[in-house]
């Protein structure tokens, strides 16, 4: 088992990594609230779980989501099917939210407010069927964003024009949207975008930046995550406007 | 024992309704449509067994240790015996605990996120290590720190979310007409890393209590928008980290 020897450097990174949070909690309820550490041994053991997840998190990274990430981008890229990479994209986009447990916490607790804000009937019925509609909404919108990310990398348009252009489309769609949908829609945007998702978009679009000529892997790799965030705001928005 | 196992499944069980269509997306490609092996076959599933237990260990570990404590620490400094108010106060000056607990638990969440330790690592490679991952992750909590202070301070005084969010994105525009083009889209990314496992639910837990224990603010409606605020102010600050670097850099060559 060679593997542990090569696990040490990382957990002492990972352990690096979790002080602030330690330093931040043990300050501010030892001397702040002045209140003792509740069941010492179970902290500690969640830490060690915490410091060993990490650990494992980041080696997976190396050995799987990152080269697999970037084998298809560069595969797709040669095959030179524009159809087929945007196909790719879109279900990437869309099947890793429509399950994301993060988004369904949020459309349930939307589904809520708008109940109670008189939006939709407050039955259960109602409320599943808005929550379901919510997550549709947002899987669809990150599906797009994605797919408009890899045709800016395929074209080398600037990001900041189409970030530009977002940020004007949540503008003008929050005057548009109900008073009660805008802060969800808002924090929608930032719950998309898992931990799993997050690296492996990443890897997509350095790979395909990478293989096309005249593309820099870090000015035109980079962005699609910022797409993923961005469209989610606009496409809830609009769904609360429509709805 | 039994009960650790099931609240490791029930872990687990999120976590794998997140990897599973991911893994089917990717594969499904591959084998389907590319009709073409995956390079290193046995590495990539050893990476996504390590990614999925990591994740376990991880979140387990945060639901034994950290959230408790964070959450009940979020409580106790929201409530108006901590803060030695009498009676309910909507005076912001009385909340300065809050701000203060908020940034420092923004700023170190955000350097434990996982998802951003993954973008930092790829940033330093495809930069050949010019952008630093430690700097880089620096700047982006300093931002979730910033982000989070602010989203207290606007449950307190009850500020519109839409002015705040609006008037961060003409911020935006004008760092970016100024910022090296190099760094821009790594920027933007940064504000969607920043929200993920570690930081959404303590945050989230700090403003629901915060608009409880503030008159005239409900859960419902001024609980939301921490998120929004975290995801906004990181960008500014790495757009600000990176014009720092460039203008050093220029006065460096210059001397």
């Amino acid at each position: 088992m060679n593997l542990l020897p090569r696990l040490l450097k990382p957990l002492l990174v990972s352990g690096r990594d979790l002080t602030p949070i330690v330093v931040v909690v043990a300050v501010f309820q030892l001397l702040i609230l002045r209140q003792p550490l509740p069941d010492l041994a179970g902290l500690l053991g969640g830490l060690l779980m915490v410091l060993l997840g990490l650990t494992l998190f980041t080696k997976g990274l190396e050995l799987g989501l990152f080269p697999i990430g970037e084998a298809l981008a560069h595969a797709l890229a040669r095959r030179g099917s524009l159809g087929l990479l945007l196909v790719f994209a879109f279900a990437l986009g869309f099947g890793t939210t429509v399950a994301e447990p993060a988004l369904i916490a949020v459309a349930d607790e939307a589904a809520r407010v708008a109940a109670q804000g008189g939006v939709i009937q407050d039955s259960l019925q109602g409320r599943q069927d808005y929550a379901l509609g919510l997550r549709y909404t947002v899987a669809l919108s990150v599906g797009a964003a994605l797919v408009l990310g890899v045709i800016r990398i395929l074209k080398g348009w600037p990001v900041q024009w189409l970030i530009i252009g977002g940020y004007v489309g949540v503008v003008i769609m929050t005057g548009l949207a109900p008073p009660e949908i805008i802060g969800i829609a808002y924090d929608s945007g930032g719950v998309t975008t898992s931990t799993i998702t997050v690296p492996l978009v990443a890897a997509l679009g350095v790979g395909l930046a990478s293989s096309i000529a005249g593309r820099s892997p870090l000015v035109d790799g980079f962005g699609l995550i910022a797409f993923a965030s961005l469209t989610p705001m606009i496409f809830v928005l609009a769904y609360g406007a429509l709805r | 024992m039994t009960e650790w196992l099931a609240s490791a499944w029930r872990t687990l069980a999120p976590t794998l309704s997140d990897v599973v269509p991911i893994a089917l997306v990717l594969f499904g490609f591959q084998y389907l449509v590319l009709r073409r092996p995956v390079p290193h076959l046995r590495r990539v599933v050893l990476g996504f067994v390590l990614v999925v237990l990591g994740l376990v260990f991880f979140l387990q570990g945060l639901e034994q240790a950290l959230f408790p404590l964070g959450r009940l620490m979020a409580e106790s400094l929201t409530s108006p015996a901590f803060l030695g108010l009498s009676e309910p106060s909507t005076d912001w000056r009385d909340y300065r605990w809050v701000y203060l607990f908020g940034a420092a638990l923004g700023f170190a969440t955000t350097i434990a996120e996982p998802a951003l330790i993954a973008v930092a690592l790829k940033a330093s490679q495809v930069s050949g290590g010019a952008i630093s991952p430690w700097g880089l992750r620096a700047a982006v909590a300093v931002g979730a720190a910033t982000g989070i202070a602010l989203g207290c301070l606007r449950i307190v005084t009850g500020a519109p979310l839409p002015w705040l969010i609006i008037s961060g994105y003409l911020v935006l525009l004008v760092q970016t007409a100024f910022a090296p083009r190099a760094i821009v889209a790594l920027a933007y990314d940064s504000g969607g890393v920043t929200t993920s496992t570690v930081t959404v639910p303590l945050v989230a837990a700090l403003g629901l209590g915060l608009a409880s224990s503030v008159p005239g603010r409900s859960p419902v409606m001024d609980g939301f928008g921490m998120i929004a605020l975290t995801a906004l102010f990181p960008i500014m600050t790495v757009l600000a980290y990176a014009q720092l670097g460039d203008w050093l850099g220029r006065r460096r060559r210059t001397n």
